[in-house]
C-alpha cells in the first residue's frame, strides 16, 4: 500500500475523521500544560525578568508560521507534479492557520522588543523577511479567491508558494547569512550548545508540541471542509444540469 | 502547467527552483551591506563614514567605559574585539543595556565620536533563571557570560 492511496478524497476523509478530535485533544492538553507551566511555574530570567515568558508564545508560533509555509510548499509541489486535488486543498487549508501563527509571532515579538531592545520594530533582516512572509500569506489567500477555475488557481498559488518559500527560509536562516542584525540567533537548535536553561526549555518544548498538534488538527479539519465544499459545488452543478 | 506532461512539469519546477535560489543568493550577496542592520567598529575604523551620514553601529559595550556625563549625556565605548568607537548619547536606555552586553546605536560619526540619536539593546540567546545567577554570584563562581564575544 503506497502513501498515495491517501490522495484519494474518500480514503482521506475516512482516515482523518477520527484524527481531528484526537489531535485536537492532544493539542489542548499540551497547550494548557505548556502555557500554564510556562506562565506560572517558571522563574524570572536573570536579565529579562518576567518578559521572558513571551517565549512560550513567540517561539512556537514563529516556528509553526515558517513550518506551515514549508508544508504548503511540499503540498503545492505534490499538486504540480502528481495532480492530487487533496494536496492542493491541503495547501489552501493551511494558509489561514499559517497567517494566524505569523501574526501571533509578529505581535508577541513587538511586545517583547519594546522593553528589551527598546523598539517595537526594526528593519533587521530576520524581522523584515518574516514581515514579507506575512504579506505572502495574504497574497496567497487572495490569489486562491481571485481565480474561478480551481485547477488554474491551484497552479498559480503553487508557483506563488514556491517564490514565497525564499522568505520562509530566509526568516529562519537570515541570522546565519547576514550576521549583523538585531534579532538574536536560534535559541533552540539540535547541534549548538544549550543556550536556554532547562527550567525554561521543557515548558517551551511542551508548548511547541501543542502548537504543532494544533496546526495539524486545524489543517486536517480545514482540508476536510474544502473537500466537502468542492463536493457540494459538484453536486450543485449536476443538479443544474439535470434541471436544464 | 495544465498542458504539460509530468516529466516536463518536473523539469519546469527544477529550473524555476534553481533560478529562484540563484537570484536570491545574488541579490543577498550584492545587497549585504544594505541588509545588514548595523556596521561593526572595525568596519567604521576601516572606512570612516562622512559626518553627514546617518548609520547604525553595533557591538559590545566595553567593560568599564560607561560614564554618566554632565546632565543627561552618557558616554561609553562600543567594541567588537578588534576596534572600538566612543559613543555619546542623551536619552532613555532599554532594560537590557549594560556593560559587556550587545547594543545597536543609530547616529552620525562626528570627529571620531559616534553621536547616537537612538540606542537599542541586543539580546544574546541565553536564558537563565534569576535565582541561579544570584546563587552563583554569592558563591563568586559567576562570570558574565559575554566575556567571550557572542554577537553571533
Amino acid at each position: 500500500m503506497s502513501l498515495w492511496t491517501y490522495a484519494n478524497p474518500t480514503r482521506f476523509m475516512s482516515t482523518t475523521r477520527p484524527l481531528v478530535p484526537a489531535l485536537g485533544a492532544i493539542a489542548a492538553v499540551f497547550l494548557v500544560v505548556g502555557l500554564v507551566w510556562g506562565f506560572f511555574f517558571t522563574p524570572d530570567d536573570y536579565r529579562q525578568g518576567a518578559t521572558v515568558k513571551i517565549i512560550y508564545l513567540h517561539v512556537p508560533s514563529a516556528l509553526m508560521a515558517i513550518n506551515a509555509w514549508l508544508m504548503m510548499l511540499v503540498a503545492s509541489l505534490i499538486w504540480l507534479v502528481r495532480r492530487h486535488h487533496v494536496s492542493a486543498l491541503a495547501a489552501r487549508a493551511a494558509a489561514p492557520v499559517g497567517v494566524t501563527m505569523t501574526l501571533i509571532a509578529l505581535v508577541t515579538g513587538a511586545v517583547w522588543g519594546q522593553p528589551m531592545w527598546g523598539t517595537w520594530w526594526a528593519w533587521d533582516p530576520r524581522l523584515t523577511s518574516f514581515l514579507i512572509l506575512f504579506l505572502f500569506y495574504l497574497g496567497y489567500m487572495a490569489l486562491w479567491e481571485a481565480i474561478e477555475d480551481p485547477d488554474t488557481a491551484a497552479d498559480l498559488t503553487s508557483v506563488l508558494c514556491l517564490v514565497g518559500s525564499v522568505f520562509a527560509v530566509l526568516s529562519r536562516y537570515a541570522v546565519n547569512f547576514w550576521n549583523q542584525g538585531l534579532h538574536q540567533g536560534a535559541s533552540l537548535s539540535l547541534d549548538a550548545e544549550e543556550n536556554v536553561a532547562d527550567v525554561f526549555y521543557y515548558p517551551l518544548l511542551v508548548s511547541i508540541a501543542g502548537f504543532a498538534a494544533l496546526f495539524v488538527a486545524l489543517v486536517l479539519l480545514r482540508t476536510r471542509t474544502e473537500i466537502r465544499a468542492r463536493r457540494l459545488h459538484a453536486l450543485r452543478l449536476r443538479e443544474r444540469m439535470a434541471d436544464a | 502547467m495544465k498542458g504539460l506532461k509530468k516529466k516536463r512539469r518536473i523539469q519546469v519546477i527544477a529550473v524555476a527552483a534553481v533560478a529562484l535560489i540563484a537570484s536570491t543568493a545574488l541579490i543577498g550577496y550584492a545587497m549585504r551591506d544594505g541588509i545588514n542592520f548595523f556596521r561593526s567598529p572595525s568596519q567604521i575604523a576601516d572606512t570612516p563614514p562622512a559626518p553627514s551620514e546617518v548609520f547604525r553601529i553595533g557591538g559590545l559595550v566595553e567593560e568599564g567605559s560607561l560614564a554618566r556625563g554632565q546632565g543627561e549625556t552618557i558616554t561609553f565605548r562600543v567594541t567588537d574585539g578588534a576596534a572600538s568607537v566612543p559613543v555619546a548619547y542623551a536619552g532613555a536606555l532599554p532594560d537590557l543595556f549594560a556593560e559587556g552586553q550587545g547594543m545597536v546605536g543609530t547616529g552620525r560619526l562626528v570627529d571620531g565620536q559616534f553621536m547616537a540619536s537612538e540606542i537599542l539593546a541586543k539580546h544574546d540567546e541565553s536564558y537563565m533563571p534569576k535565582e541561579v545567577i544570584d546563587i552563583l554570584k554569592e558563591q563568586g563562581v559567576y562570570v558574565t557570560p559575554d566575556a567571550e564575544v557572542s554577537m553571533n
